[in-house]
C-alpha cells in the first residue's frame, strides 16, 4: 500500500492532479478514495447557507413520472440530482468522484467491480442505505420487462450482489468506465421495497427532501439536514417551476421571481446580457447536432460520397447562424470538450468548408453531381430546418443538390430518424461523459442507436479493446484513432457542439468552474450553488 | 325540454369522445414512443406498451375506457399512472378560478361599455371604445399578454409575471397573481360582448314602443336601461355565455405565457405524449362545459323572453 500513500502525498502537494491520481490508482487495480484533504480547497468563495432558491425550467410535463427509468427531460433530470444520489458523480471539474460509493476497485480484466458504500447514509425517511438498495435499484432497470431508458447501460451486468457493505458487479465483458456509467441520472439509488424499489414516494438520499410535486407544474424541497456530502446543499429550500415558454422564463428572471432559468433564447441573449441583475452563464459540453447518413443505403454506401458531403458544409457559418457563436464546431465525431480523450487539432486536423475537395471526392465516386434528400424537423433540435436549408446553400457550390424534406415533429424519433425509411436526417445527441459510452451507444455495430448503420470491423475491435484497457496512455491512443476512423470513414456528420446557456440572478454564487456533462452545472445547481 | 337537451348533450359527449379517440389514434406515434423519445428501442417500446396496456386493440381500449367512464371512473393516466380525477381536479379548479375572475371583470365592464356606447351612439366616446376593444381583440393573446407583462411586471413591477399558484396559495395572493392573466383575457373577450350589447340595443331603438317612450319625453338613459335592455337580453346572454365557455376552454396560450397550472396546459401535454385517457377526460370536460353553458344560455334567454318558448 506504500504506492498509494506516495500518490496521496503527491496529490496533497499538487504534484499530480486528482484525475491522474484516480487514473493511476485504478491502473493499479486499487481501491480509489480521493483523500478528503483536496476537496474544500477549490472554493473561490466560502459558500453561505440559507435562502429559498427558485428555478425556472423549460422542460417538464404533466405526464412525467417519478420513476427514474422514464426520465427524459431536464426537469426530471434536475429533480433526480435534487432529491437522489448515485454511486458516483461527475464533479464541477468534469471529474469522477464517489458519492454513495466511497471507493471502488476492479479486477485487472475490469470485469468485476466492487463498490464500497459510504457508511451511515440515511434516506429522507430515516431508512439507512445498504447494499440491497443498490442491487434493487439496478435490478429495477434490468431484465426482460424493463421499459427503462437505462436498460442498455445495465444490460452488460451479468450478476450483481450485495456483499456486506459492498456491492459486487460482474460484467459480461471488461469495462474500465463502469464507475462512470454509475453516475447516469437514471441510475439514482432508491430504497428497496418488497420486490422492487420505492420510486413512488420520491424519497432518496439526496441534498434536498421532496416536499411536494405536481407533474408539469412544480416541485418543492427542503434541505436534507443529514446530507452525507460535505460543503454542499446551501439553500434552505428549493422550488423548481416548469416554465415552458422561453419569454415567460426570461420575464420571470428579469422581475426577480426566479433565480435561475435554463435554455436561454439565443436570439435575444444580447438583450438579456444588458440586464445588470442577471448573469448569463455558458458551459461547453458534449451535446452535439449530428446529421447521420445511413451507410447501408444508396448513395451513402460509398465513403467518397460521405466525404464529399462532409467537406460541403461551412461549419463556421452554421455556428454563427444557427447558434450565434454559442458553441464550437465539430469534426464529424461525437467526442466533446467535456470528454477525457478528445483528439486535439494536431492529432486530428479539423475538417473545413472546401467545395473543391468535395468535388474531388464526388469525382472519386464517379459522379459529377449529386442530388440527395435531407430530412429535417425542429423536433431534432431547434433550428434544424434552418440548418438544413443553410447546408443546401453551402453544398450547391460543390455541385451537390440537397432537397430539404420537412418532416412532422410528432413521431420524428420513431419514424424518421434511425430508420431505413430515410437515408439522411437531422439529429441531436446530448453527448456522454465517456468515449466508450458514446461510441457503444451510437457507433458500434449492432447498437440500437447506431443511426448511421455503420459497420467498421477495425473500429469495433478497438472499441472492445479500449473498453477493458486500464492504462490511460494506451487508452488515449485508441480513442484518438477511433475518432479518426469515425471522422474520416464514418457515416455521421457532426457540424456543431452547442454550449449550455443558462442565466442566474446576480445574487447567486458558485465555484469558478462548472460541470459540462449536462446543462446547469451538470444539473447539480441545487447542491453546488449558494446565495452570495 | 331541459331533459331532452340533456339527453342530446350526452349523445354529443359520446360523439366527441369517439372523435377524439380516433383522432389521437390516427396521430403518428403512441404514448410509449413519446415517453421514450430518442431513447426508444423496439424492445423498450414493447415492454412499455405492455405495462401501459397499449398492446390491446384500439376498440377494446376504447370500450374499456367508456365502461369505466359510465361508472364515473376516469381511469389512470397511462403516462405516469396517476388517477385522472386527481390530476384534473386541481387543474380544473384553477381554470374555473381564472375564468371566474376574468368573467367578473369583463362581463360588467362589457355591459356598461356597450350600454354607454348605445346611449352615446356615434359620439367620440363610442368610436374610441370601439377602436380600443376591437384592436385588443385583433391582437393575438400572447402579444397582449407580453405587452401587459412589459408594462406592469417588468417596467412598473406592480404585478408578478408568473401566475404561479399552488394549493397553499391564499385567496388574496391568488387574486393578486392572476391580475395580469385575467386582464389579458378581459381584453380579449370584452369587445365581442360589448359590440353585441350595443348592437342589440340599437336594433331595438328603432322599434315603435321605444319611439312611444321617446314621445312621452322619457330620458334616453331611462329608455335604454328600462325599456330596451330587458328585450335585448336574449342575444346578449348568448354571447356572454359563449365567451364564458371560451374563458374556460380557450385559455391555453394565456396559461402558457403566465405559467398558470390550468387544464389547457394539461391537454396540450397529454396530446403530445398521446396520453389518450387524459385527453379524453379533458375533452369530455370541455365538451360538457359547452353543452351546459349553451343550455344555460337558452334557459336564460327564455326566462328573459318567454316568447321564445313558442317559435312562430
Amino acid at each position: 500500500m506504500s504506492e498509494i500513500k506516495n500518490l496521496e502525498l503527491a496529490l496533497q502537494h499538487g504534484k499530480i492532479s486528482r484525475r491522474e491520481f484516480l487514473a493511476r490508482t485504478s491502473a493499479l487495480g486499487l481501491a480509489v478514495t480521493v483523500p478528503s484533504i483536496v476537496s474544500g480547497t477549490a472554493h473561490a468563495a466560502t459558500p453561505k447557507k440559507g435562502g429559498k432558491f427558485v428555478a425556472g425550467i423549460g422542460h417538464g410535463s404533466t405526464t412525467d413520472s417519478l420513476d427514474p427509468g422514464t426520465y427524459e427531460n431536464d426537469f426530471m433530470n434536475g429533480s433526480a440530482y435534487l432529491r437522489l444520489n448515485h454511486l458516483t458523480e461527475i464533479d464541477n471539474k468534469n471529474e469522477l468522484i464517489g458519492n454513495l460509493a466511497e471507493s471502488w476497485e476492479a479486477t485487472p480484466d475490469a470485469k468485476t467491480w466492487t463498490f464500497k458504500l459510504r457508511q451511515g447514509v440515511e434516506f429522507h425517511n430515516g431508512k439507512t442505505l445498504d447494499a440491497n438498495d443498490v442491487v434493487a435499484t439496478m435490478n429495477h432497470h434490468r431484465g426482460e420487462d424493463s421499459g427503462s431508458a437505462a436498460k442498455p447501460i445495465v444490460d452488460p451486468i451479468e450478476d450483481i450482489k450485495a456483499d456486506g457493505n459492498n456491492v459486487v458487479v460482474t460484467l459480461t465483458g471488461g469495462n474500465a468506465d463502469f464507475p462512470y456509467l454509475m453516475s447516469d441520472y437514471h441510475l439514482a439509488i432508491l430504497a428497496a421495497k418488497d420486490d422492487g424499489v420505492d420510486w413512488q414516494s420520491g424519497v432518496g438520499t439526496g441534498p434536498y427532501a421532496m416536499q411536494s410535486y405536481e407533474p408539469g407544474v412544480r416541485m418543492t424541497a427542503k434541505r436534507n439536514p443529514n446530507y452525507h456530502m460535505e460543503g454542499r446543499a446551501h439553500f434552505d429550500e428549493v422550488e423548481m417551476i416548469v416554465i415552458a415558454d422561453v419569454a415567460a422564463r426570461t420575464n420571470a428572471l428579469s422581475t426577480g421571481e426566479i433565480h435561475m432559468m435554463d435554455r436561454c433564447d439565443i436570439k435575444t441573449l444580447h438583450l438579456l446580457e444588458r440586464n445588470k441583475s442577471v448573469k448569463v452563464e455558458e458551459t461547453s459540453g458534449n451535446g452535439h447536432y449530428s446529421i447521420p447518413m445511413r451507410t447501408n443505403l444508396e448513395p451513402f454506401t460509398d465513403n467518397n460520397i460521405r466525404l464529399a458531403l462532409k467537406y460541403a458544409l461551412d461549419r463556421e457559418a452554421m455556428l454563427q447562424t444557427i447558434l450565434r457563436g454559442h458553441g464550437y464546431i465539430g469534426n464529424d465525431h461525437p467526442i466533446g470538450k467535456a470528454n477525457r480523450y478528445r483528439a486535439t487539432d494536431a492529432e486530428l486536423p479539423q475538417k473545413s468548408y472546401d467545395p473543391d475537395k468535395s468535388k474531388f471526392y464526388l469525382k472519386q465516386a464517379g459522379l459529377s453531381e449529386l442530388s440527395v434528400d435531407l430530412s429535417a424537423a425542429d423536433a431534432a433540435f431547434g433550428g434544424a430546418v434552418d440548418a438544413a436549408v443553410l447546408f443546401k446553400e453551402h453544398a450547391a457550390k460543390a455541385g451537390i443538390t440537397i432537397n430539404v424534406v420537412r418532416e412532422p415533429n410528432d413521431g420524428y424519433w420513431a419514424n424518421v430518424w434511425n430508420t431505413d425509411n430515410r437515408g439522411w436526417a437531422m439529429c441531436y445527441w446530448g453527448g456522454r461523459p465517456t468515449e466508450d459510452w458514446m461510441f457503444s451507444t451510437a457507433y458500434a455495430e449492432g447498437a440500437e442507436w447506431n443511426d448511421s448503420s455503420w459497420k467498421h470491423p477495425e473500429f469495433n475491435k478497438l472499441l472492445v479493446a479500449a473498453r477493458a484497457e486500464l492504462d490511460d496512455a494506451k487508452r488515449r491512443g485508441m480513442y484518438v484513432e477511433m475518432q479518426r476512423l469515425v471522422s474520416d470513414e464514418g457515416g455521421v456528420m457532426v457540424p456543431l457542439f452547442n454550449n449550455y446557456l443558462f442565466a442566474t440572478s446576480d445574487k447567486v454564487a458558485h465555484d469558478e468552474q462548472m460541470a459540462g456533462n449536462w446543462a446547469n452545472d451538470g444539473h447539480k445547481w441545487a447542491e453546488r450553488w449558494w446565495f452570495a | 325540454m331541459v331533459a331532452q337537451r340533456l339527453g342530446l348533450g350526452l349523445l354529443t359527449l359520446f360523439a366527441v369522445s369517439l372523435i377524439i379517440f380516433l383522432g389521437v389514434e390516427a396521430l403518428p406515434g403512441n404514448a410509449a414512443e413519446a415517453i421514450l423519445g430518442q431513447s426508444a428501442t423496439p424492445e423498450t417500446v414493447a415492454a412499455l406498451e405492455r405495462q401501459m396496456g397499449l398492446d390491446l386493440p384500439p376498440h377494446e381500449r376504447y370500450f374499456k375506457w367508456l365502461g369505466g367512464m359510465l361508472q364515473g371512473d376516469f381511469g389512470v393516466s397511462i403516462a405516469n399512472g396517476r388517477e385522472i380525477s386527481e390530476l384534473i381536479g386541481v387543474r380544473f379548479a384553477n381554470t374555473l378560478f381564472l375564468a371566474l375572475m376574468a368573467a367578473l371583470i369583463s362581463v360588467p365592464l362589457a355591459l356598461v361599455l356597450g350600454i354607454l356606447a348605445a346611449l352615446y351612439r356615434n359620439s367620440i366616446y363610442d368610436r374610441s371604445v370601439n377602436i380600443v376593444t376591437l384592436s385588443s381583440i385583433s391582437f393575438p393573446e400572447f402579444f397582449v399578454a407580453y405587452i401587459l407583462i412589459l408594462i406592469f411586471a417588468v417596467t412598473a413591477g406592480w404585478f408578478p409575471s408568473l401566475a404561479n399558484v399552488g394549493p397553499e396559495t391564499t385567496l388574496w395572493e391568488r387574486v393578486y397573481r392572476c391580475v395580469l392573466p385575467a386582464a389579458t383575457l378581459t381584453l380579449v373577450v370584452v369587445a365581442h360582448m360589448m359590440r353585441m350589447t350595443r348592437a342589440a340595443i340599437i336594433n331595438l331603438l328603432a322599434s315603435p314602443y321605444i319611439e312611444m317612450a321617446n314621445l312621452k319625453g322619457m330620458s334616453r338613459s331611462r329608455i335604454i336601461v328600462h325599456h330596451a335592455l330587458p328585450n335585448a337580453w336574449a342575444p346578449v346572454v348568448n354571447v356572454i355565455v359563449i365567451n364564458l365557455a371560451y374563458l374556460i376552454v380557450g385559455v391555453v396560450i394565456v396559461e402558457v405565457v403566465f405559467v398558470y397550472p390550468g387544464l389547457g396546459q394539461l391537454i396540450v401535454d397529454s396530446v403530445r405524449t398521446r396520453d389518450i385517457p387524459v385527453v379524453q377526460a379533458c375533452s369530455i370536460i370541455f365538451a360538457a362545459t359547452y353543452v351546459l353553458l349553451n343550455l344555460t344560455a337558452d334557459i336564460l334567454s327564455i326566462v328573459t323572453n318567454p316568447r321564445l318558448l313558442h317559435p312562430r
